[in-house]
């Protein structure tokens, strides 16, 4: 079990260098950030479009630092979801995603904490809009919390 | 739910900045884990060797490339079909002696190495790449060709050219030599 901590910290590293990274030269043209939600709108869009080629499919948050972000086919794990036998070491394919989501905000100023969760069903939202999908699609939900008061220090 | 019939085939192509960034974040964590460049350049190889025996089978699904009659062909098609379907680079190769049997590929451009400005010091003796080395191994031992892969040459240690030299180790009998799947 430790060796298994041990791994997900190293990829969740791994993905931390490479978020910074990719956000750089994502960023490098692009006008500057009005708000903490204009940035995680970023990286529900265009970032995630680049990485995974498809949007994050929902955003919801509290608007006090707490962000969760819903993927309903994340592609990492599209190729073994069939049921629940892999969902123990799905949490290293969530590591380095995790990671580069906190690397690239971190780039942008915003320090975070990002944790994930899986599950094998399909996305049921409460409103019932979505139609039911005929195949268990993994959805993947990273929880961001940003910690706006470290932000503004490092602005002042 | 059955599949359509005529499923157009799912290429999905990465991001070349993740791609290459990714990869960046292993060697650079592989260099954390080992102190020792040896150790480094055998994980990767050891890696690649993993990813090439695997990769093979997407190559010859993708590929659709006719049966090999020597090692010069299937140098060139590693050179001119899968380095140009994976990397999309296209190095030369050269034959090194006169049994035909070492070849090198010449990499002119390497795309794993553009945010590479320089090794890390104390890390001369690194292998950067040395995952393609294992990928090569793997893939040919797959078709049941055993192979030696090295770097002969390496633009970031200070030499003039990257190359990547194959020498394949058991005479191909050419006809009882069957590509197996």
């Amino acid at each position: 079990m430790k060796e298994n901590g041990r791994c997900i910290t190293k990829l969740e590293n791994m993905g931390f260098r490479v978020g910074q990274g990719l956000i750089e030269r994502f960023t490098k043209d692009t006008a500057r950030f009005k708000d903490e939600l204009d940035i995680m709108k970023f990286i529900c869009k265009d970032f995630w479009t680049t990485v995974f080629k498809k949007q994050i499919d929902n955003l919801r948050t509290n608007h006090q630092g707490i962000y969760v972000l819903q993927d309903n086919k994340f592609r990492l794990l599209t190729q073994m979801s069939a049921g629940k036998q892999y969902l123990e070491h799905a949490s290293k394919y969530l590591a380095f995603t995790c990671g580069l989501i906190r690397g690239g905000l971190s780039n942008l100023g915003i320090k975070s904490i990002v944790t994930a969760e899986v599950s094998s069903m399909p996305a049921y939202p409460d409103t019932g809009l979505h139609p039911k999908t005929p195949r268990s699609q993994p959805e993947l939900k990273p929880r961001v919390r940003c910690s706006t008061n470290c932000a503004t220090q490092v602005l002042r | 739910m059955p599949r359509p019939a005529h499923r157009k085939p799912d290429y999905h192509k990465i991001n070349k900045d993740l791609f290459v960034l990714t990869y960046g974040a292993l060697v650079a964590q592989l260099c954390k884990d080992y102190e020792k460049d040896e150790d480094v350049n055998k994980y990767l190889d050891k890696m690649g060797y993993g990813i090439g025996t695997r990769l093979v089978e997407d190559f010859l699904a993708r590929s659709c490339v006719r049966r090999c009659h020597s090692y010069s062909e299937i140098t060139d098609i590693i050179a001119q079909v899968a380095f140009k379907m994976y990397l999309g680079i296209t190095p030369s190769v050269t034959c090194n002696n006169s049994s035909r049997t070492e070849f090198s590929l010449i990499l002119d451009k390497n795309p794993l190495v553009e945010f590479v400005e320089e090794l890390p010091a104390g890390r001369s003796s690194l292998c950067y790449c040395n995952l393609l080395c294992g990928i090569i191994r793997g893939a040919l031992e797959m078709v049941h060709l055993a192979a030696d892969v090295t770097f002969l040459q390496d633009r970031l240690k200070g030499d003039r050219v990257t190359e990547i030299g194959i020498t394949f180790l058991r005479k191909l009998d050419e006809k009882k030599y069957r590509r197996k799947k």
